[in-house]
């Protein structure tokens, strides 16, 4: 059975629409009107062990929400969910022991305490067993390198020591599923290859089942296997990670500077993109034209002084698929 | 780790970082007792001119004075999580991270606070009882002190009780909503005060509706070998609805716990 299952979920929220001004709250005292915001709608999927899913969308697309559901914080408006066989909402005590969650922008430790007591307390908490914790705490902290920082308190530290604590936080009782929304938010290049690096050992050595929201796409094409988009509420898509980018990415680019101010560019089998003085861009389908091909068809009609082949950003391949599927919020 | 070893652990981390900031706790502790002492100072001026209430001397409302305060002291040390979480968790969003811990919800938020402040109330209560215990010279059995026990047990219990349905409002208001005061600061200052003194209306609802009375009032006049009209294995009872308050509470802040909708991130 799968480790995670999603049928027909939806949520609802109630939002409260005031007027503006005083007047407008003074209204509101008496008279509320509610908007109702679909924040999921019909979602459904599921996930086996040790998968690797990232989960895209656009700000307010229910990637949040679904997170909340699925860790018991969130009761849904509709349809079923399990977690290793557990309803997140109904049988939350028992369904958090097992899981671990880590929220890029909101901390699951104490500000005030040392690290190392924060998992002292964690370890009580959750009921782990003292030696079994001393040796996975030693692990994660030879791994997440956090040995010289477990004596400082959460709030002298910086964002990225902060972001490897709160990833050994949530892995101390040693989780089977783990839930991170936008865990590399705000990061600097290293922590975040860092970041990556440890997810995805942990994933592919001991068999975590990972579930990560992200905006930034390179952690995906870094770690995801399995790409699932969502855009207001509903499931756009779920695919391979390499069949959503050799979908996206079947269109590629042709740079070319030439050396003389050319008129028309006509090439046979690529189409005028952009052009910006003496630079032109070319878009071609790989599967049709071969880069070589259309370089050489290029070169042999112009003066060129350069040529590159780009594919298109992930970024922009992704902000187009938003906007093809009407994805982005109004 | 059991529940109560877990609350200890919070409440000490509670404590200690309360405890960073020496001067401002040790300033608001001495204000409290201050204002508190001075406001049971007044109940003796008070006295000193009408002598008696409806039958009541000065040393007898000392008793229930005593038992209500202190009552209250212990519920409002235990509670002061339950005040601030509206603005605190709910509003912010931060309440997910309670949830999100295999640990009872409401032991969690009990345990997030220890209002040492309380210490100073507590003091007036102890004040109010050995002037009460100074001026009656009772002849005090096991079983009468007992009873005293039970009904400040069973009085803390409500108070407790009253804090926590307050913290569920905030699941719906986002604020601490500080109308309910009038039943937790408003409760302790009638309870203060023996119930007969009270119009019916208002002494019904403190035995009936609130049972304040129930715990405060019943068994203190019974220890002093006051009347009532409840005949005495009740009054002895009583207190009981203070614990069973208690349990309406927990199933309503399960209720509100399933009303909590988190915020955008």
């Amino acid at each position: 059975m799968a480790q995670i299952t999603v049928e027909n979920l939806g949520k609802i929220y109630r939002v409260t629409a005031r007027d503006p001004g005083l007047a407008g709250a003074f209204r509101g005292l008496f008279q509320r009107r509610h908007r109702e915001v679909v924040a999921l709608n019909q979602v459904s999927f599921s996930l086996e062990k040790g998968e690797f899913l990232g989960f895209i969308g656009p700000n307010g697309a229910g990637k949040s929400t679904t997170i909340k559901i699925l860790s018991g914080i969130l009761r849904p408006s509709s349809g079923r969910c399990t977690v290793s066989g557990l309803v997140p909402w109904e049988q939350r005590i028992a369904h958090v022991a097992r899981i671990g969650v880590v929220f890029g922008q909101r901390t699951q430790l104490w500000w005030d305490l040392p690290v190392v007591e924060s998992f002292e307390l964690l370890r009580d908490i959750y009921r782990v067993d003292p030696v079994r914790f001393a040796t996975t705490m030693e692990r994660l902290v030879d791994m997440l390198k956090i040995a010289p920082i477990l004596d400082t308190p959460l709030r002298q530290l910086s964002l990225g020591q902060r972001m490897r604590c709160e990833i050994a936080a949530a892995l101390l009782h040693e989780p089977r599923v783990l839930f991170l929304d936008e865990p590399t938010i705000g990061l600097d290049a290293i922590s975040k290859l860092a970041l990556r690096e440890f997810v995805k050992e942990l994933n592919r050595n001991e068999g975590v089942t990972v579930l990560l929201t992200t905006h930034d796409m390179h952690d995906i094409e870094a770690l995801a296997r399995r790409v699932i988009i969502i855009g207001q509420g509903k499931v756009l898509r779920d695919s391979s990670f390499e069949a959503m980018r050799n979908e996206v990415l079947g269109e590629r680019r042709l740079i070319v500077d030439f050396a003389d101010d050319v008129g028309e560019v006509a090439v046979e089998g690529a189409e005028v993109r952009a052009r910006d003085g003496r630079t032109v861009e070319l878009t071609f389908d790989r599967a049709k034209t071969a880069a070589h091909t259309l370089i050489a068809r290029v070169a042999a009609a112009h003066e060129v002084v350069d040529m590159r082949v780009e594919d298109p950003k992930i970024e922009e391949v992704i902000a187009r698929f938003y906007a093809m599927h009407g994805a982005v919020e109004a | 780790m059991n529940g109560l070893a877990l609350y200890w652990r919070y409440i000490g981390i509670s404590v200690r970082s309360e405890m960073l900031y020496p001067a401002s706790f040790l300033l608001r502790l001495g204000s409290q007792f201050v204002v508190t002492i001075i406001e049971f100072a007044g109940v003796y001026v008070l006295f000193e001119r009408f002598k008696h209430v409806r039958g009541w001397g000065f040393a007898e409302v000392a008793l229930f004075y005593a038992t209500a305060s202190i009552a209250f002291a212990i519920a409002d040390g235990l509670s002061r999580g339950f005040d601030s979480m509206g603005p605190m968790l709910v509003k912010t969003g931060n309440f997910d991270r309670v949830l999100l811990r295999p640990r009872s919800s409401a032991l969690q938020i009990t345990g997030r606070e220890f209002a040492l402040s309380s210490v100073g109330r507590l003091a007036r209560g102890a004040v109010a009882l050995i002037v009460a215990i100074g001026l009656l010279k009772p002849d005090w059995s096991a079983a009468k002190m007992l009873l005293l026990s039970w009904s400040v047990a069973g009085g803390a219990s409500l108070f407790f009780s009253l804090k926590m349905m307050e913290g569920v409002m905030s699941f719906w208001t986002t604020e601490g909503l500080e109308v309910a005061n009038t039943l937790t600061y408003g409760g302790e200052a009638a309870a203060q005060y023996p119930l007969d003194i009270y119009a019916k209306w208002f002494r019904n609802f403190l035995l009936y509706f609130v049972p304040i009375g129930c715990s405060l009032y019943l068994p203190v006049a019974l220890v002093l070998g006051h009347d009532t009209g409840a005949p005495a294995w009740l009054a002895v009872l009583a207190p009981a609805t203070g614990f069973a308050f208690l349990g309406v509470a927990l199933l309503f802040w399960r209720f509100g716990v399933g009303h909590y909708t988190s915020t955008g991130s």
